[in-house]
């Protein structure tokens, strides 16, 4: 697959009175056409900042892109001037956010925020624009669309003012789209119908896809290759079957093993990351996340390089987690091994329509 | 109106802590400046009936408008439920006023979904604490910092946070002094509104630990409000489904997401993301069409047919009793209750074009 986009040590910080907060801190991945891939990590983790910085949605100041390249084809992102920024926002690449009211322009109906992309980026006229704008809403499943072009954004349930976001992202045919918490705002059923629309999405037009998440969840169900942040860094990266069939970074392990899972059997306790998350402000030297890591060494007080854990995978740790006597020497910290806490405990069976074979 | 004494020995009896009995709560539209006209009322809550045994959790779960926030907001008496009856103990809370209601209240207390909101930023972590103590005098003020002390702990904080302000904590530690905040005056039951729903994923494991642990050592009964599936059956032996103001289902863990009877519990478990890529690529989806009807015109019949894939002519007209299917306490509202294992199974991912 051709290369998208690869984003090489991207730095963003922000100036605050009290000194810099290093919110992406030497970022480094890559993107194919057509491919989707996953960014997990919990509020503060810089998943949301690298995708605006991508965008150079940032304000700035505050925010500052320190250092970094991000080549979209052949383009460097990082240093286009606006002007021809603009002709890659919408076009090239377009974003959808967690918020549908707030990205929507609530004075405006639907048609006129449908149309402006169209007569912008592909010089359609207005009557063309209508039309297209139309066909759009029908390929998001707004039923009544000619009727429903007239309606303002507080007409729509939350769920429907998502699929005129998405109609709006997709209205030039973007080669990537961005999704930032695109169904955290909205109820399961309605997320099921949100995700469902954006895999279909992928497969008909060939969209490239980062999907933005803190839910675990909802990367299994349709990213092809995932990326766990924590504290502004990459924390381990893999294909989606291999970071959960194997996750190699203490952090990814934890987070997997603090979550109930509905496909597996009720235990008595939920293991738990001690601690809180990192302070952005004042970073630790080396690992960001050995606070709260039961593996923890002394030389994690060097940032450790990425390992090459398997293909396609890598992990930014010291410590080889699989090894069982580094398991045994973390079980002394509240460490239960992986292993344990998926297959260890009897109890009830996984619930209606999901077998785990 | 009613006999209380009479359901209160058969709450006894069945061991129940609290019974819910055809709770309505409606919030009233008016129309109109100076001459105030009702024109149509919000169905919030429209006849729930549920019981929560001692030392039990009852998960209750829906979605945003399902109306399981209302009921939490009942119980503690922040709405006075327009009908309806809400027996705990002797007492029927439905009812309770002024100075029974403050007794009540001191045997109820209500965690809160967003521990930014919940607490006032102008108070110290000790006087959140310590306000409900003072409020029902359960502690001479001389007791009171120690017991203060002694609650941070017990919610595993430090005993010196006690001067500080809300703002210098992390979300999942205010989370953490609500819950000492609701457990200071040493209630019996605890509404916990979506309690872990505002928390990083990290956190929300160790404010459902406490909760569990606080559980065990006060005997404390939780009735746990949540949108989260996942967290509900991990917190909740039994588990009652809402929508659109009434439940749908209610039955025990193991029954309820194992086998159904509802098929709008099937849609919700279906809809669920699961972190496991294997079980994603072969789950079969039931997804439902279009969004929830307003409360304000509640659909005919069964409230669920506009968007059931089992819907037929019967479900239009005729309102399914919550009743039980198996003998073994496990209650839906639904006439077709026997058809929704077969659609477990296969599923019924419909064109996108009627989603």
């Amino acid at each position: 697959m051709a290369r998208l986009l690869e984003v090489k040590d991207l730095k963003v910080q922000f100036k605050t009175r009290e000194g810099p907060v290093h919110a992406v801190d030497g970022v480094t991945f890559h993107l194919d056409a057509g491919e989707t891939l996953g960014i997990v990590g919990e509020s503060g983790s810089g998943k949301s900042v690298t995708s605006l910085s991508i965008l150079r949605l940032l304000p700035m100041p505050p925010a500052q892109l320190v250092n970094g390249t991000i080549i979209y084809q052949d383009k460097d992102l990082a240093d286009l001037p606006e002007s021809e920024m603009r002709a890659v926002r919408g076009r090239e690449i377009a974003m959808i956010f967690q918020d549908p009211m707030t990205s929507l322009n609530p004075v405006l109906n639907i048609e006129s925020q449908l149309i402006e992309p169209l007569q912008l980026h592909l010089n359609m006229s207005k009557n063309e624009a209508r039309q297209r704008a139309i066909e759009l809403l029908e390929a998001v499943g707004i039923p009544d669309a000619p009727r429903r072009l007239r309606a303002y954004p507080h007409q729509f349930s939350g769920g429907m003012r998502q699929r005129v976001m998405i109609a709006i992202a997709i209205a030039a045919n973007p080669k990537l789209l961005i999704a930032d918490e695109p169904t955290t705002a909205l109820d399961v059923t309605v997320q099921a119908q949100i995700l469902e629309l954006i895999a279909r999405l992928r497969r008909d037009l060939g969209t490239a896809v980062i999907l933005i998440t803190h839910d675990l969840g909802v990367v299994a169900g349709v990213t092809d290759r995932i990326i766990v942040m924590y504290a502004g860094k990459i924390a381990e990266e893999a294909s989606t079957d291999e970071l959960f069939a194997n996750p190699r970074h203490p952090y990814t392990l934890g987070l997997l093993a603090s979550i109930p899972h509905l496909d597996e059997a009720v235990t008595e306790d939920l293991q738990t990351i001690p601690g809180s998350p990192p302070d952005q402000l004042h970073p630790i030297a080396g690992c960001p996340f050995q606070p709260r890591c039961p593996f923890v060494l002394e030389k994690c007080k060097t940032y450790p390089p990425y390992m090459a854990v398997g293909p396609n995978h890598r992990a930014a740790c010291w410590v080889d987690v699989t090894d069982p006597a580094e398991q045994e020497r973390a079980s002394k910290r509240g460490f239960i091994p992986f292993r344990q806490i998926r297959h260890g405990f009897a109890g009830e069976s996984s619930p209606a329509g999901m077998s785990n074979a | 109106m009613t006999l209380p004494a009479a359901t209160t020995a058969r709450a006894s009896a069945t061991g129940a802590h609290l019974s819910i009995e055809d709770l309505v709560m409606h919030f009233p539209i008016t129309q109109g400046i100076f001459i105030q006209r009702q024109i149509g009322a919000v169905r919030a809550v429209d006849g729930v009936s549920l019981s929560v045994k001692h030392g039990e959790t009852l998960g209750l779960v829906g979605e945003s408008g399902s109306g399981k926030s209302t009921i939490g907001r009942c119980l503690v008496r922040l709405y006075k439920p327009t009908s309806g009856h809400m027996y705990f103990g002797d007492q029927d809370l439905a009812e309770a006023e002024g100075q029974q209601l403050r007794m009540v209240r001191r045997r109820i207390q209500m965690v809160f979904q967003d521990p930014y909101a919940s607490l006032n930023p102008r108070f110290t972590v000790g006087s959140l604490i310590s306000e409900p103590m003072a409020i029902q005098r359960t502690a001479s003020r001389a007791e009171i910092h120690t017991k203060t002390e002694e609650l941070l702990e017990r919610v595993g904080l430090n005993r010196r946070f006690i001067d500080r302000y809300p703002h210098e904590f992390s979300g999942g530690q205010r989370q953490r002094i609500a819950i000492a905040r609701a457990i200071s005056i040493e209630p019996e039951f605890i509404v916990a509104d979506e309690p872990v729903s505002a928390l990083d994923v990290s956190i929300r494991a160790q404010i459902i630990n406490l909760m569990q642990r606080l559980q065990e050592q006060m005997g404390l009964t939780y009735l746990f409000i949540s949108h989260d599936l996942s967290v509900v059956r991990h917190v909740a032996p039994r588990v009652a489904v809402m929508y659109l103001g009434k439940i749908m289902e209610i039955a025990d863990r193991g029954d309820i997401y194992n086998e159904p009877l509802h098929p709008y519990t099937a849609a919700l478990l279906s809809a669920v993301p699961v972190p496991n890529p294997r079980v994603e690529k072969q789950r079969k989806r039931i997804i439902l069409k279009g969004d929830l009807p307003s409360p304000i015109n509640i659909p005919s019949g069964c409230r669920f047919h506009t968007r059931c894939p089992l819907a037929q002519e019967i479900c239009r007209q005729v309102e399914p009793p919550l009743e039980d299917k198996t003998g073994r306490s496990h209650f839906a509202a639904c006439h077709f209750s026997d058809q929704v294992g077969p659609l477990t199974r296969t599923g019924s991912v419909q064109g996108l074009g009627t989603i």
